[in-house]
């Protein structure tokens, strides 16, 4: 226990100094911190509860699109401020830019919750393959219709507020670096502390085996839809502050990037491990420096390259990395492991 | 606005039943893997494009793009095949979130290809086959569009009489039905399946070259096509050749009036929002009676 206690301060005390150690990755690491909360929310469906959704995505660009409504709806008419594509005609003083900020991510942390509950009465009663689709077409059709509605700015996009002038050039990345590293932080207690409870075992269960927990009186329904519910706050937080990190919100290209975000929060779980707290952690790290580098050294490619990845790794590395170490080393995890017997196994292989 | 403009209800019909036989086309090569090799193929809408460029491509060099309806599949089966060979075969027996993946990492991947060996302009294979005018000149109908319904009843009832009388398409229904079995009994499952894959990303092609002639293709419209297909398959289930016919064509015609009421820019939305909705129907209609839709 007391080693997790240092690993955490550790990670805390990194959190915290990161952006003064590294300035010019403040950006990157935002965009980081984001990714984890997105990788480990997905894993609350797909790694815990067995039910493989690309629909994260929906909550996400929900959670963008109010955030940034809310922030502008609430001093300026909003139609008109996306009508001028975000010219100077109004400016946000600073005062209004937080307290918009403020009420913009609660209520992208909140209306997307309820949404997840409503939607999830109606699609969770599917399985499988029919779930997956059933939510990539959620996503996909979502970001089709806000496409083509004027208010948030249909076709041409949506411009988040600008950062006020207050601070300095810095105080930009830092404000959006550490609420992003707050909402990191927020995500994973909560993860943790939904881990350690018996809602995880009903969640296992049901990916288990769904017609058994059902008949051991579990009403697998309703914490279906619970587990659902929370994912889809955290992931209306990280769109709410993605949005007003990229500062521009396009329908198909930003928001419900099916073809992006979508498949790289399914892709970094898997690639962390499905079904533990760590592995979207690490899977969201590794991930991002992987795509890092493939978008600056194969401009032009990196869809290429992003086809490729996913290919190998469904294919080659579905376990992930989690899954590869608990394989290698079991004792510590927990597992007890009888040393002939290992030994056996290893030789069958 | 139905009532009040009879001739729109009619083009939109005539469109619609012509641009759903399309569809069907491309759902019954779903149909065939998914019944054969358990795979849901979210890269069917890129085979689809892919195969429209070749008709594109061959209108570019001066060939008339028909002649796409025959290179086309040839070119695509061995592109199905080698796609089947590097990928597919590695995720035909595991779980089918697996395969749902990696044919979407596949179908990113095609994506970006064509992109860049194509550009990002929507092109259309200009076959010069004019218009007919019905109706006092009222419904336009262009000409392009009946060749294309033709030509995919004619890829069907070839299809399906090779389904039923080749030895290879009695070994695709065997496997289809017990894969453990059909490999007892000496059929080559390995290769039952590359042939399936292939003649899937066939289908595709024709309809692919098709859709090159009658409406335009652009790099990024694949998965619209996946999720249409998956649409008629689920409504007219596996192996339901009439009801894939039907669905395909009650979908398309769906889509021409969501065109004209709902507005171009909500037309792939509202197929979208349709498979979830048929889903959500399914979903409750089953429920009722405790079971689910697998």
């Amino acid at each position: 226990m007391s080693k997790n206690i240092i690993l955490y301060a550790a990670i805390l005390v990194f959190g915290i100094t990161a952006p003064f150690i590294f300035p010019a990755f403040k950006v990157q690491l935002s965009i980081l911190c984001v990714l984890i909360v997105l990788a480990t929310t997905w894993n609350i469906q797909g790694g815990e509860m067995g039910y493989n959704t690309f629909g994260n995505i929906l909550f996400y660009g929900l959670g963008m699109y109010l955030c940034a409504s809310v922030q502008v709806g609430m001093f300026f008419p909003l139609a008109e401020w996306t009508e001028s594509g975000g010219e100077k005609t109004f400016v946000h003083t600073p005062a209004q830019f937080f307290q918009g900020m403020a009420v913009g991510l609660v209520v992208a942390a909140v209306i997307p919750t309820i949404v997840a509950g409503l939607i999830g009465y109606a699609i969770l009663g599917l399985r499988g393959h029919y779930f997956a689709i059933c939510t990539l077409g959620l996503g996909v059709a979502a970001g089709e219709i806000s496409g083509g509605i004027e208010i948030i700015g249909a076709g041409q996009g949506f411009t988040t507020p600008p950062f006020p002038n207050v601070g300095g050039l810095e105080a930009r990345g830092e404000f959006f670096y550490f609420l992003s590293f707050g909402a990191l932080i927020l995500t994973f207690l909560a993860v943790r502390a939904i881990y350690s409870t018996r809602f995880k075992l009903i969640l296992n269960a049901i990916r288990d085996n769904e017609d058994k927990a059902e008949a051991m009186g579990i009403e697998t329904m309703k914490y279906k839809i619970i587990g659902w519910m929370v994912s889809a706050f955290f992931c209306g937080l990280a769109g709410g502050i993605m949005g007003g990190l990229v500062g521009y919100i396009d329908s198909t290209d930003v928001a419900f990037d099916g073809r992006e975000m979508g498949v790289f929060m399914v892709l970094m779980a898997i690639l962390g491990g499905k079904g533990t707290l760590w592995g979207p952690v690490i899977g969201a790290t590794v991930f991002h420096i992987f795509k890092e580098g493939f978008w600056t050294f194969f401009l032009g490619w990196q869809y290429v390259a992003l086809g490729v990845l996913i290919v190998v790794i469904v294919i080659y590395f579905p376990e992930g990395i989690m899954g590869w170490l608990r394989e290698k080393y079991p004792e510590k995890f927990g597992e007890v492991v009888d040393e002939a017997d290992r030994k056996a196994q290893v030789e069958l292989k | 606005m139905v009532f009040q403009y009879p001739m729109i209800t009619v083009q939109a019909c005539l469109d619609g039943l012509l641009l759903g036989i399309l569809f069907a086309l491309i759902a019954y090569g779903m149909a065939l893997q998914w019944g054969v090799m358990n795979i849901i193929n979210i890269a069917q809408g890129d085979l689809v494009i892919l195969g429209g460029y070749i008709a594109y491509f061959m209108y570019l060099y001066g060939i008339h793009p028909a002649w796409g309806v025959i290179v086309s599949p040839i070119i695509m089966y061995f592109i199905g095949v080698g796609i089947y060979k590097l990928v597919i075969n590695k995720v035909v027996d595991r779980d089918l979130f697996i395969s749902i993946l990696a044919t979407f990492g596949i179908s990113i991947l095609f994506m970006q290809l064509m992109n860049f060996a194509f550009g990002a302009d929507v092109v259309l294979a200009n076959s010069g086959y004019g218009t007919t005018m019905l109706f006092n000149n009222n419904v336009t109908l262009p000409n392009s569009k009946i060749f294309s319904a033709f030509v995919s009843i004619v890829f069907a009832i070839c299809l399906v009489i090779y389904m039923k009388k080749s030895k290879l398409g009695r070994a695709i229904r065997a496997t289809a039905q017990n894969a453990r079995a059909a490999k007892i009994l000496g059929v080559d499952t390995e290769k039952v399946y590359a042939a399936t894959f292939g003649i899937n990303a066939a289908l595709c092609g024709v309809a692919g070259a098709l859709i090159s002639i009658t409406f335009t293709i652009h790099p990024y419209m694949g998965l619209p096509y996946t999720i249409r297909s998956f649409m008629i398959v689920i409504v007219a289930g596996l192996g339901n050749l009439p009801g894939v016919a039907m669905s395909g064509m009650g979908l398309g015609v769906f889509e021409e009036f969501a065109d004209y009421i709902l507005g171009t820019e909500f037309r792939i939305g509202s197929v979208f929002l349709l498979l979830v909705l048929i889903l959500v129907y399914r979903r409750f209609k089953l429920s009722r009676k405790r079971e689910y839709l697998k």
